[in-house]
C-alpha cells in the first residue's frame, strides 16, 4: 500500500464537475460535521465555500485553540549546502543556474549554530540541495550530531532517502522530517522537474512514509502552491497527511502551505493563489486535520502572517535566511533558494506573536538519548 | 462535615484542583491562575522547559509553595519516561513525576503497558509517581502494587473538553483503589469537574479548559469552586437519584384513602 494508490483512485474523478455542482448547502453540511471525510474536505476547498470563509475561520480558530492553545511554535532554517543534481524549473538551486555553489564545513556549521542559538531559537530545520556526492550520508550524520548539541530539536529537509538512511539520521539526532512533494499532479510534476533524481515522482511521494517507518516523531508535508491546480493540490496534501495519520499513530503528521514566491530565474506559476484562497486552504486543512501542526513560513508577508495566527497556523519560521549559511556572517549572504517576504528578526516575530495574544514557543521537544 | 486533607507523596493538599502549564497565551497568566484557583499542584512538560537558556522559563512563573509535577510528555516508551523523570529530578524539579507515555499521536491515548513498566522502575527509585492511564481497574491495582502514589485516569481524550466519558470505568477505580484517584484529561467545564468530585474522585487535573478560556484567571477560580462544591456534595452523601419524578401528591395515594374509608364504613 502506498499513498500512490489513493491518488490513482482520483484519476477518473472529475474535480471540475464536482466543484461546479457544489452549493452553499453542501458547504454548510461539511462545515457542521464533527469528523470530515475526504469529500467534505473537497467541498470546503470548492469555490462555493469561499462565501463561507468567516464561519470556516471561526471553527478553525476554535479547533486550533482547543488542540494547541494560544501558542505558536518557532523554528529557523539552516541551509548547509546548495549543490543540486536536479533541474527544477521553479527553484533557485536549479543546477542550470549559474550561482555560487557552496557546502559548509563542520566548523562553519558550528559557527552558524552558535549564531542561531544566540537568537534564542531552539528548534532547527537543516536543509540541503540534492547532491549525494557533495553531501554524503557521513557528512549529514556528522552535521546532525553537531547541531544536536546546540538545539533541542533538529529536523531535516533534504532529498528523499531510503528508510535505512532516515534511520541513520534519526539515530544521529534528527527528530523531524520535512519533505514537500512540490506538486501532486503527475503531469505537471514531470514538466517542472526537468532532470535529476527528483524526476522520480513515486520515490519522492513515498519518502514521508519511509520517514514515518524510520521512526521520526514528526513528518511534515506540503505542495508548493502555484505549481498545480491549487484546490486539488491542497486536497491531495490533506489526503496525504490523513493517509499517514491513519497508519502511523506514533508520528505527528503536519502540513505546510508554501506559496510560490519568485526565486532565481523567471518561473511564473500557472496557478497563483491570492490571499483569500490561501486563507481558505489554511482553514479547510485545519477542519480536515484538527490536530495537525500547520506551518507558515517567511514566504508570507509579515502583516499577513500575523493574521494567520488566528486562523489555524501553529508553526512559524522566523529570522530566516534561505541561502547557505548566512547567520554567522550576514554580510556573506548567498543566493537564496527562494525569496522571503517576512524579513523580520526573531525578536520582532516574537513580539508580533505576543501582540496577537499568543505565546511564542521556542522549545517543545527534547531528544532523550 | 470535615474533609480529610489529601495526601500524596507525603505532601498535603487542601485544594483538590490540580492544574497545568500548557497552552497559555502568555506564561505570566500562570501565576495569576494559580493565585485565583488556589491550586497547589501544577504539571509541566519537561520538553517545554529550557534548562539551558536565560529566556522566559515556565518554571519562573510557578511559586515555590506550589508542588511541581513534571510530566514525561513526548515519551513513547517506558525507557524514555524513566530518562525524562531522572532529568527532571536532576534539574531540581523535585521527586513528583506524572508518567505520560503516548504512542498514539492521533487520539493521544496513554499506553498503559509502558506506563506500568515506568511506574515500577521510578517508584523503586523513590519518585512520587502519578501515572496517567486509561481507566482500567486491574491495571490500577498493579500500579498500586508497583508503588504509584496515585492513579490518574482520563475522563476523555486530552484537550477534547468532552467531560467524563469514562465515568463508569472511573467509578470502579474510585471504589476499589487505595491510592488517590485523580481524574485527568477531557474535563472541559467546571460542571464536569464537579461531577468527577461528586463521584468520589480525590482530585481533578485541568489544563486545556483553563488555559484556553478567554479569561484563564477567572476560569481557574471557577474550576476551583466547582471542585470544592463537588467534594462537599460527595461528603454530604447526596440523595439517591430516580429516573421518574416523585410527585408530592402520588397517583396511587387515593388507594390508602379508599382503604381507610372502607375500614371506617365497615359495620
Amino acid at each position: 500500500m502506498s499513498f500512490y494508490q489513493t491518488i490513482a483512485a482520483y484519476e477518473v474523478f472529475d474535480f471540475d464537475a464536482f466543484f461546479a455542482r457544489t452549493e452553499g448547502a453542501d458547504v454548510v453540511r461539511a462545515l457542521n460535521r464533527e469528523k470530515l471525510e475526504a469529500i467534505d474536505f473537497l467541498t470546503l476547498l470548492s469555490p462555493a465555500a469561499m462565501a463561507f470563509l468567516e464561519p470556516m475561520a471561526q471553527k478553525s480558530r476554535q479547533l486550533t485553540v482547543q488542540h494547541f492553545g494560544r501558542t505558536i511554535q518557532l523554528f529557523i532554517p539552516l541551509y548547509i549546502a546548495n549543490q543540486c543534481a536536479n533541474q527544477c524549473a521553479y527553484c533557485g538551486f536549479n543546477r542550470a543556474n549559474a550561482i555560487q555553489r557552496r557546502r559548509l564545513t563542520l566548523d562553519e556549521i558550528e559557527a552558524e549554530a552558535r549564531a542561531i542559538a544566540a537568537t534564542g531559537m531552539r528548534h532547527l530545520l537543516v536543509l540541503t540541495g540534492e547532491a549525494r556526492e557533495t553531501t554524503p550520508m557521513e557528512y549529514l550524520q556528522a552535521t546532525v550530531r553537531l547541531l544536536k548539541k546546540h538545539f533541542a530539536s533538529v529536523a531535516i529537509e533534504m532529498f528523499p532517502m531510503q528508510e535505512a538512511e532516515y534511520r541513520r539520521l534519526k539515530e544521529a539526532g534528527a527528530d523531524g522530517l520535512t519533505l514537500y512533494q512540490e506538486v501532486y499532479d503527475r503531469e505537471i510534476y514531470r514538466k517542472v522537474h526537468l532532470a535529476g533524481p527528483k524526476t522520480d515522482y513515486r520515490f519522492r511521494l513515498d519518502a514521508p512514509e519511509r520517514g514515518a517507518r524510520a521512526g521520526f516523531r514528526a513528518v511534515n508535508l506540503g505542495a508548493l502552491i502555484g505549481l498545480g491546480e491549487k484546490r486539488r493540490e491542497v486536497f491531495f496534501t490533506g489526503l496525504h497527511a490523513r493517509y499517514l495519520d491513519d497508519r502511523y499513530l506514533a508520528t505527528e503528521i503536519g502540513v505546510s502551505l508554501p506559496r510560490f514566491n519568485p526565486a532565481e530565474g523567471d518561473f511564473q506559476p500557472r496557478f497563483p493563489a491570492d490571499d483569500r484562497e490561501f486563507v481558505q486552504f489554511l482553514v479547510a486543512l485545519r477542519l480536515f486535520l484538527p490536530r495537525a501542526a500547520i506551518t507558515v513560513s517567511t514566504r508570507e508577508r509579515a502583516a499577513f502572517r500575523d493574521r494567520l495566527i488566528h486562523l489555524g497556523a501553529t508553526r512559524f519560521s522566523a529570522g530566516s535566511c534561505t541561502g547557505v549559511g548566512g547567520y554567522a556572517q550576514p554580510e556573506r549572504r548567498e543566493t537564496p533558494q527562494f525569496e522571503i517576504s517576512d524579513t523580520r528578526g526573531v525578536d520582532q516575530v516574537v513580539r508580533a506573536i505576543a501582540a496577537q495574544g499568543y505565546q511564542p514557543v521556542y522549545k517543545d521537544w527534547d531528544r532523550i538519548a | 462535615m470535615n474533609d480529610e486533607v489529601l495526601i500524596i507523596g507525603g505532601r498535603t493538599f487542601s485544594n483538590r484542583l490540580f492544574t497545568g502549564t500548557g497552552k497559555f497565551a502568555d506564561n505570566r497568566l500562570i501565576a495569576g491562575m494559580l493565585a485565583s484557583s488556589g491550586s497547589q499542584m501544577i504539571t509541566v512538560a519537561l520538553r517545554r522547559v529550557d534548562l539551558s537558556a536565560g529566556g522566559d522559563n515556565i518554571l519562573d512563573h510557578i511559586p515555590k509553595t506550589v508542588t511541581l509535577l513534571p510530566n514525561t510528555s513526548g515519551a513513547r516508551t517506558a525507557g524514555e519516561a524513566v530518562r525524562i523523570a531522572r532529568i527532571a529530578r536532576e534539574a531540581g524539579c523535585g521527586d513528583f513525576i506524572k508518567i505520560e507515555v503516548i504512542t498514539d499521536t492521533k487520539y493521544l491515548m496513554p499506553d498503559n503497558y509502558e506506563t506500568l513498566q515506568a511506574t515500577e522502575i521510578l517508584a523503586k527509585e523513590g519518585f512520587v509517581v502519578l501515572p496517567y492511564v486509561l481507566p482500567d481497574l486491574p491495571l490500577a491495582k498493579r500500579l498500586e502494587n508497583a508503588g504509584a502514589a496515585a492513579v490518574m485516569p482520563l475522563g476523555a481524550p486530552i484537550g477534547s473538553n468532552r467531560g467524563l466519558e469514562t465515568a463508569s470505568l472511573i467509578a470502579l477505580l474510585v471504589e476499589n483503589c487505595h491510592v488517590p484517584v485523580v481524574v485527568d484529561a477531557g474535563i472541559g467545564r467546571p460542571s464536569h469537574a464537579a461531577a468527577a468530585m461528586e463521584m468520589g474522585a480525590d482530585a481533578v487535573l485541568v489544563n486545556t479548559a483553563i488555559a484556553t478560556a478567554q479569561d484563564p484567571v477567572a476560569m481557574g477560580r471557577a474550576f476551583s469552586l466547582a471542585v470544592a462544591a463537588g467534594r462537599m456534595a460527595f461528603l454530604a452523601h447526596m440523595a439517591e437519584t430516580s429516573a421518574l419524578a416523585r410527585a408530592s401528591s402520588p397517583l396511587t395515594g387515593f388507594l390508602n384513602a379508599v382503604e381507610n374509608e372502607c375500614h371506617s364504613t365497615r359495620p
